[in-house]
């Protein structure tokens, strides 16, 4: 039986649309409908475009195809997008009251490549508020579900790109990564994503959380699609004074690039990655993977990182203190809510982000306020840059021996809606994987490894020296190979 | 050496008013409990030794990056006021500061 649109990869969508066999209005068709049927249950978006808007876009694009004018590598492929990246026109609102109503005058870097490359926006995606969170139940427009067991969490911040891709509601999805914001609900709902290279994307128009930490990351259901996805984002861009101004290589090839990797990469487990809250299936289900490589030739050292331990709570000061300096700006004047109280600016500015922030953003913003003042400034912010100096020597030392370090990406699997929300540091700890990564500033990838009890997922993490996305695409697609588990959706 | 910090109700209600959030007593009663949890978390870097090293404040393999310092065309006034929920002809309306 041939299999629906939306069970179709980016990839094959593509290629369908560009050899005439699919038009870009059936494709489009098929996703609103596939989002009409199941994001009742499923919660994944927060603004959806105008259908009828949509599919006059789509309408425009055939012509342009039959026209023989079609130009682009994503030319007619829907996409989600997390609704923490600014799209002029689009309604963009972090998932927190305070921007409930903003909608951008301009678009971020990122969106305007996505539309040079002929990609559809459906619409933004759900989020942790600010994107503070790991489960996507902090967003102001209630949580997302995830689609392998609706009353688990999906992960976050950006479970809604990810719950999209799990549900067969887009192909294809942007989210940004603080501190595990994509990889954590990849792992969660066995799909792909990858945090990028500190400085390989513009953040240009991403709504700031921790900006020393943060980067927009490609997510799809297979290493091809979210490597074809950061060809598109990963340029170098004068309005981001972050943004590095080197060669980027063709990702989408080094996931052809499969032949005597076991020669060529050197891979080693971090010891203290499988150990302190990491549950036994998922330890078990990852060293499986692992298993997997060493049969096929590979070399696999296990080594110790120590340090790795202060990398949690030296990423939380971190990003605390910078979250309460960016949020900052939300005085309700220029843009966003505003409480409607009369007094002085004092008073309207208090009573605004009283009412306009959710409970975790005021703790988080409290909390950075109090690493940042003074007194307290040296103990802790200053100190935990400087941990941070010894973690990326460390880190650096080990890529000297080694070009791929793997750990589980999350240390459980989806756990129930609920069930850490009301404990905040119960949510944090779920981050202890994946923070080391933007510590760091290198590149982190999370693909399926497989599931407990037959439908919770368990991700893999993969983590390279800086600019090495390349290999970590090698050795995604091989692992990819190895499992089997790609282009995973589930049946809702 | 490390002093013993805690959180107080009076350390509360000034990172309040140096953060402008206003907090109800249930907020003021919840932080409490959960930042004082959050900071023993913390002072768990107390025990890396960092002495002659340096902080880092980025990774963004760059420094000074710097541009001509060229005039460039600016959003349109209208679109710059579109989301400001008060305005009057071409400015934000603020509340009183004096």
């Amino acid at each position: 039986m041939p299999k629906h649109i939306y069970e179709l990869e980016a990839l094959e969508l593509i290629k369908n649309i560009k050899e005439g066999n699919l038009r870009v209005y059936e494709v489009v068709e098929e996703f609103l409908e596939r989002i009409e049927k199941v994001e009742t249950k499923i919660n994944a978006f927060i603004t959806l475009r105008d259908r009828e808007e949509i599919l006059r876009e789509a309408k425009e694009k055939d012509e342009i195809l039959r026209q023989g004018q079609a130009k682009g590598i994503l030319f007619g492929l829907p996409i989600a997008v997390k609704d923490n990246i600014s799209t002029e026109n689009i309604r963009t609102t972090c998932g927190s009251k305070m921007l409930y109503n903003y909608v951008p005058p301009y678009d971020a870097t990122v969106i305007k490549l996505l539309k040079r490359e002929g990609a559809i926006i459906l619409g933004k995606t759900n989020m942790d508020e600010f994107a503070m969170g790991s489960s996507t139940e902090t967003s102001f427009f209630g949580p997302t579900r995830n689609p392998w067991d609706l009353s688990r969490v999906p992960g976050g911040s950006s479970g809604g790109s990810a719950a999209a891709l799990a549900s067969g509601e887009a192909p294809l999805a942007l989210g940004s990564d603080t501190g595990g914001s994509v990889r954590a609900p990849a792992s969660f709902t066995a799909t792909v994503g990858l945090k990028p290279t500190y400085g390989l994307v513009s953040r240009y128009g991403l709504i700031a959380y921790a900006n020393s930490l943060e980067q927009i990351g490609p997510m799809g259901r297979s290493v091809q699609d979210t490597a074809l996805l950061l060809n598109v984002i990963a340029k170098y861009d004068p309005n981001d004074a972050t943004s590095l101004n080197v060669k980027r290589p063709n990702y989408l090839a080094s996931t052809y690039n499969v032949n005597d990797l076991h020669r060529k990469v050197r891979v080693a487990l971090v010891k203290e990655m499988f150990e302190e809250g990491v549950s036994k299936d998922v330890a078990l289900i990852v060293k499986n993977v692992v298993n997997k490589l060493v049969s096929e030739g590979f070399l696999v050292d296990e080594i110790s990182i120590p340090i790795i331990k202060y990398a949690l709570p030296a990423y939380y000061i971190i990003a605390m203190s910078e979250a309460s300096s960016n949020l900052a700006r939300y005085d309700g004047i220029r843009y966003g809510f505003r409480a409607k109280i009369s007094g002085d600016w004092n008073e309207v500015f208090s009573e605004t982000r009283k009412e306009g922030f959710g409970k975790e953003v005021k703790r988080r913003i409290i909390m950075g306020t109090f690493t940042l003042s003074a007194g307290y400034f040296d103990q802790y912010y200053l100190k935990a840059l400087k941990v941070r100096t010894l973690i990326i020597r460390e880190f650096k030392n080990a890529f000297r021996k080694y070009n791929i370090l793997i750990s589980p990406t999350m240390p459980t699997p989806p756990f129930k809606i609920g069930e850490k929300i009301k404990d905040p540091l119960a949510m944090y700890m779920s981050d202890v994987e994946t923070v080391v990564a933007n510590i760091v500033g290198i590149p982190a990838i999370s693909l399926p490894a497989g599931f407990v009890s037959d439908n919770l997922p368990v991700g893999i993490q993969l983590m390279a020296d800086h600019l090495r996305e390349d290999l970590l695409f090698s050795i995604a697609a091989f692992i990819e190979k190895l499992t089997g588990l790609r282009n995973l959706i589930a049946k809702i | 050496m490390r002093r013993k910090i805690v959180i107080t109700e009076k350390l509360i209600e000034h990172l309040s008013w140096l953060a402008r959030i206003r907090l109800t007593e249930e907020e003021k009663r919840d932080f409490i409990k959960d930042l004082n949890r959050v900071l023993e978390f913390f002072n768990e870097i107390d025990e890396v030794n960092v002495k002659n090293i340096e902080p880092t404040t980025h990774t963004a393999l760059l420094t000074n990056v710097l541009r001509d310092d060229v005039p460039r065309e600016s959003l349109p006034l209208e679109k710059v006021l579109r989301n400001a929920s008060e305005k009057e002809k071409e400015y934000f309306k603020a509340p009183k500061i004096l």
